[in-house]
C-alpha cells in the first residue's frame, strides 16, 4: 500500500487546519452560508436530509487495517455506529455534527485518510479494480498508474474548478470489474509488444445522460500518459460547457463535437503538453510501483474442506481465484437479506479489519457494487474467515446475484432524492431469499437509483430501477439490459412505472420469463439481449 | 399552512419553527402564514438554522403534516432505520411518510 511522504501528510493536515478555521467562522457568523458551502463541499461535507453527510475518500477502494479501524472509529465516535460504503468506493457518514467535523478529520489524517475533493467541480476519488494485484488477467498493477492520479489530481491548481465533477477509473485487465467505460476518463492498461501503455475511453457516464465512452486512443504509452489525460482535460476545461449544468460534463461535449473532432483537439493539446515534462522520471514511478510489491505469498495450494454446505456455497459465489497459487480473493458481501445495501456497523468494520490483519497481508478493498474484498486470503485459512465473517453477519453468499443489490441511500438520506432506493432493495432481496432460487438464477445484477442522478448505477443494471416523483408519489421505472463490465451497455425502459409493491412483482415475473426462455448457461442479461424486450414486456404488462 | 423548516447550524438535525424558537418535533410546529419570509431572514441572521426554507403542510389532529414526502421524511427519519427516527418505539411511525 502507498505510504504518505512529508508531502501528503503537510497538505492533508494544513487543510484540516484550514477548514476547522472556517467552521469557526461559519459558527461564530463571520461568513454566510453561501460563503461557507463552496467550502465545506470542497470537504466533502453535504447537507442531507437529516443531517450533514461526510464523504470520506477510499483511493482505488484501498485500505489497511488500521484506515478501516479508524473508519469504525469515526463511525462510533462521530456518527451513529454506522457507515455506508458507496459506489465510488468511498465511505459516507450520515449523522455528522459540522461542530465536530474538523476533529473528525484531523483524526482521519493521523491514518493519511481525508474527504479532499470527493465532491465540487474537480477530480474526484480515482476508481479502480478490486482485485488489482490479485487477479490472474491483469497485464500490471493498476494501482501505482492510480495512485500517480491521485497524487496528480490532488489540488490540481488548473482542474480545481472544472465545468463539472470529473471521474477517472483505472483497470488493467479485459474483465471489466470497474464500470470503466462509464466514467468521465476510463483506462485500461495494456500492452502491445510487449510495452506497457494505455487504452484511453473518454466521455462516459451515467446521470440523466447516460453515455458509453468512446475510446479515444487504442495505445497511449506509459510514458506519455499523464501528458495525453491532461491533455484531455485541457480540452474538456476550455469547451466544457459551464452556461449548463446538466449539459457541462465531458460526455456532452465529446458527444457534441464528435469523438473524433475531440480526437484531434487532444493530439493538438498533448503535443504542446509533451513539451513541459509533467511526466514523472522513472525513477518516481519505480517510488511509487514499490508500495505496491505482492506480499510475500508462501501458502501451499491446499483445497478447503467443503463438507460444510454453506461454507461450500459461500465458497462457490464470494471468493475468486487468485493469481498466485495457494491464495484466494474474498468477497464480504455488505447486502444481507432485507438489511441495507453498502451499510456496515462499527463492529462489522472492525472484524473486517481485523480479519484483513491476521489473514489478508493487512489489506481491504471496497468495490463499486458496495462490498468488501480481502484479496490475499490463504485457501487454508478460508475456514476461519467464513467462520468469523458469519459470526458477524457477513457471510452472506449472494455475490453478483439478485439479492446483491446497488442501491443509492435514496430519499432516507439524500436531498437529491425523488424515491426512496433501499427499501425496494429490502423487498426485492426479501422475495428471492431463498438462496437455490437465486442461485439458480445466476449473475443478475440489480441496480437502484432515487433520481436520476444515478449514484445506484441503474443504467448499469442488468435489471435497473430508477426512483421518480409522480405528483408526489414514489414511482419505479424499470430498465432491462444495462451493464458495466466489459460488455458495457445502457439499459432501456421497458415501459410505464410501477409503486413500490408493483416493481417487486415486476421483476419476479422478469426472472420467470428468464427462466422459460433461457438456453444453456446463458445469464438472464443474454437471454434478453437473445430475445429482446417483447415477452419480458408481455409478462409484466400483460 | 406554512412551516418553516431548516437543519440546526451546528448539529445539523431538522428543526422546525415554533413563533418563538426551533423544535426537532414537527408537532411543534406553528403555521407561518404570510409571515414565513420575514421569520426565514430573520433566524438566517441568527444563525442558529442552516439553508431554512417554507413549505406547504396540512393542519391534522395529530399535527401538521408536510404535504410532499420529502419533508415528511425529514420530519422522521430514514425510514429503514426505524432505531434512528424521533420515534423509535413506535413501529408504525414510517406508515405516516406514505
Amino acid at each position: 500500500m502507498y505510504k504518505y511522504d512529508h508531502f501528503d501528510q503537510s497538505i492533508v493536515d494544513a487543510r484540516v487546519a484550514e477548514f476547522r478555521d472556517q467552521v469557526n467562522r461559519r459558527i461564530a457568523g463571520e461568513i454566510t452560508e453561501d460563503q461557507f458551502k463552496p467550502l465545506r463541499l470542497m470537504n466533502g461535507l453535504y447537507l442531507q436530509l437529516h443531517a450533514y453527510m461526510l464523504r470520506v475518500a477510499i483511493p482505488y477502494g484501498t485500505l489497511d487495517s488500521r484506515q478501516m479501524r479508524m473508519l469504525a472509529h469515526i463511525a462510533r465516535k462521530y456518527d451513529r455506529d454506522y457507515g455506508h460504503f458507496t459506489t465510488r468506493q468511498n465511505i459516507q457518514y450520515n449523522w455528522i455534527k459540522l461542530e465536530e467535523c474538523a476533529d473528525l478529520l484531523e483524526e482521519l489524517a493521523t491514518v493519511e485518510m481525508h474527504a479532499i475533493q470527493t465532491s465540487g467541480n474537480c477530480i474526484r476519488n480515482i476508481s479502480s479494480d478490486q482485485y488489482a494485484g490479485a487477479a490472474a488477467d491483469e497485464v500490471a498493477d493498476p494501482r501505482p498508474w492510480a495512485e500517480l492520479l491521485r497524487q496528480w489530481s490532488t489540488f490540481h491548481p488548473e482542474f480545481s474548478y472544472l465545468p463539472r465533477k470529473f471521474k477517472i477509473a483505472v483497470i488493467a485487465s479485459p474483465e471489466d470489474r470497474a464500470a470503466m467505460r462509464l466514467h468521465d476518463i476510463g483506462l485500461e492498461l495494456v500492452r502491445q509488444n510487449g510495452e506497457l501503455g494505455a487504452r484511453v475511453f473518454v466521455g462516459g457516464g451515467m446521470g440523466r445522460t447516460p453515455m458509453i465512452a468512446p475510446e479515444i486512443n487504442p495505445f497511449v504509452k506509459a510514458d506519455d500518459l499523464l501528458s495525453y489525460i491532461e491533455a484531455c482535460l485541457r480540452v474538456y476545461n476550455r469547451y466544457g460547457r459551464r452556461d449548463n449544468i446538466y449539459k457541462a460534463r465531458i460526455k456532452i461535449l465529446v458527444h457534441e463535437i464528435g469523438a473524433d473532432e475531440y480526437r484531434r483537439q487532444v493530439a493538438e493539446e498533448f503535443a504542446h503538453v509533451k513539451t513541459l515534462g509533467i511526466d514523472p522520471p522513472l525513477a518516481e514511478l519505480e517510488r511509487i510501483s514499490a508500495f505496491f510489491a505482492p506480499p510475500a505469498f508462501d501458502a501451499a495450494d491446499v483445497e478447503p474442506d467443503r463438507s460444510d454446505p454453506d461454507f461450500a456455497v459461500w465458497l462457490d459465489q464470494n471468493v475468486k481465484p487468485h493469481k498466485q497459487a495457494g491464495y484466494a480473493i474474498v468477497n464480504i458481501s455488505l447486502k444481507p437479506i432485507g438489511g441495507i445495501p453498502g451499510d456496515a456497523t462499527s463492529a462489522q468494520i472492525d472484524v473486517m479489519a481485523d480479519l484483513a490483519e491476521q489473514y489478508g497481508f493487512d489489506e481491504l478493498r471496497v468495490t463499486h457494487a458496495q462490498n468488501i474484498v480481502l484479496p490475499h486470503v490463504a485457501k487454508r485459512d478460508l475456514h476461519a474467515v467464513w467462520q468469523a465473517l458469519r459470526e458477524a453477519d457477513l457471510a452472506h453468499a449472494n455475490l453478483d446475484l439478485i439479492s446483491d443489490i446497488i442501491a443509492c441511500p435514496g430519499l432516507d438520506y439524500c436531498s437529491l432524492a425523488n424515491a426512496r432506493s433501499i427499501p425496494v432493495a429490502q423487498k426485492i432481496a426479501t422475495r428471492f431469499a431463498d438462496m437455490d432460487r437465486q442461485r439458480d438464477l445466476g449473475e443478475l445484477k440489480l441496480k437502484i437509483s432515487g433520481c436520476i442522478n444515478a449514484c445506484g448505477h441503474h443504467h448499469a443494471g442488468h435489471i435497473g430501477i430508477l426512483g421518480v416523483d409522480r405528483k408526489g408519489v414514489e414511482n419505479y421505472q424499470l430498465t432491462f439490459g444495462g451493464s458495466g463490465a466489459e460488455d458495457v451497455s445502457i439499459g432501456k425502459i421497458i415501459g410505464p412505472g410501477f409503486d413500490e409493491d408493483g416493481v417487486v412483482d415486476a421483476v419476479e415475473k422478469a426472472t420467470e420469463v428468464y427462466k422459460t426462455l433461457r438456453e444453456g448457461d446463458e445469464r438472464f442479461i443474454d437471454t434478453y439481449r437473445r430475445v429482446g424486450l417483447e415477452p419480458f414486456k408481455e409478462a409484466i404488462y400483460g | 399552512m406554512k412551516l418553516l423548516t431548516g437543519n440546526e447550524l451546528r448539529s445539523g438535525a431538522v428543526t422546525w419553527w415554533t413563533g418563538s424558537g426551533w423544535s426537532l418535533h414537527v408537532e411543534d410546529a406553528v403555521d407561518v402564514g404570510e409571515h414565513g419570509e420575514a421569520v426565514l431572514h430573520a433566524e438566517e441572521g441568527a444563525r442558529r438554522v442552516n439553508a431554512p426554507y417554507i413549505i406547504d403542510a396540512v393542519a391534522t389532529p395529530q399535527g401538521p403534516r408536510p404535504a410532499h414526502i420529502k419533508d415528511r421524511v425529514r420530519a422522521l427519519g430514514p425510514t429503514v432505520r426505524p432505531d434512528l427516527t424521533l420515534k423509535p418505539a413506535d413501529p408504525a411511525a414510517g406508515d405516516w411518510i406514505i
